[in-house]
């Protein structure tokens, strides 16, 4: 298997000699895809369209600074994800993650300071889950940028670390220890909620 | 014997299935007498599913190519 999928030359090319029909196809191929993810961080269809339209302008702008080292569709789903995360975070007015801070903490002897209560188990109840889905997201939003590209990019794209160090342009081993730290925050954000009472009706 | 601050440094190494054998071995020996790594780990593996169920994607119907924004996008690009 090959360490990473061959980047988009052709489609780069023409897209940046200005070919109104490569802009076109790219658009067509990845809008749908896109649009459905803006739609289920932002949960508004208004948001999602007008999210998903600027993350294009972006990528457009940035065009020339992108270095083709990842697919052409996952730097877009990076620049789309982004997006819509921070259109949540301005909305909600949610506060950055001080991801340092939310690591594991041990004793001396290298046991762990922090112990809390176990986990609940997932909630049976449909109007639950989809509540827990959008806290999720939320606490996703509240990660640093580099930190929650590392988890989106490993956990929800599939990449190989190895692909995720040529897209951002770091090393392997600082790929891995993004991922950890960021799984690690998101635990840490999610602890008192599942370790603690049932979610909170409406919020 | 693992401590706890070893195995959790390098949870992610045992969770994405990245360690050879023997240190394999060493995780599971500390989990199999450390109830409140084994509570970490299960947390820690729960919040990837949760972040997966978040935000991957459902097999749902393949979302329909939406045209007015396609075409809303290019004749923005037009107008730059």
């Amino acid at each position: 298997m090959p360490p990473e999928p061959p980047p988009d030359a052709d489609l780069l090319a023409r897209l940046r000699s200005g070919e109104d029909a490569a802009y076109e196809e790219l658009v067509r191929a990845e809008s749908a895809k896109l649009l459905g993810v803006v739609r289920r961080i932002l949960d508004n269809e208004d948001e999602a369209r007008d999210v998903l339209q600027e993350a294009f302008m972006t990528a457009f702008r940035a065009l020339p600074a992108f270095d083709g080292r990842s697919r052409v569709s996952t730097w877009l789903y990076r620049i789309a994800v982004n997006a819509a995360l921070m259109k949540l975070r301005r909305r909600k007015r949610l506060a950055e993650c001080d991801v340092e801070a939310a690591l594991p903490t041990f004793h001396e002897d290298g046991h762990r300071q922090d112990v809390g209560p176990a986990w609940r188990p997932a909630p049976d109840d449909d109007i639950d889950r989809a509540r827990l889905r959008q806290l999720v997201r939320d606490k996703i939003a509240e990660l640093p940028e580099s930190y929650r590209e590392a988890l989106l990019l490993f956990d929800i794209q599939g990449l190989s670390t190895g692909e995720i160090a040529s897209a951002l342009g770091i090393s392997v081993a600082a790929v891995k220890t993004r991922l950890h730290r960021a799984r690690q925050a998101l635990r840490a954000l999610l602890d008192p909620v599942l370790s603690g009472p049932m979610l909170a009706g409406g919020t | 014997m693992l401590t706890c601050r070893e195995l959790i440094d390098f949870l992610n190494e045992y969770v994405d299935g990245a360690l050879d054998a023997t240190r394999r071995a060493g995780f599971d020996a500390h989990l199999a007498v450390c109830p409140d790594c084994v509570e970490y780990l299960r947390s820690y593996r729960r919040t990837r599913d949760l972040c997966i169920e978040a935000l991957g994607e459902r097999d749902e119907i393949p979302p329909e190519v939406p045209q007015d924004i396609v075409r809303a996008i290019l004749s923005a690009r037009a107008r730059r």
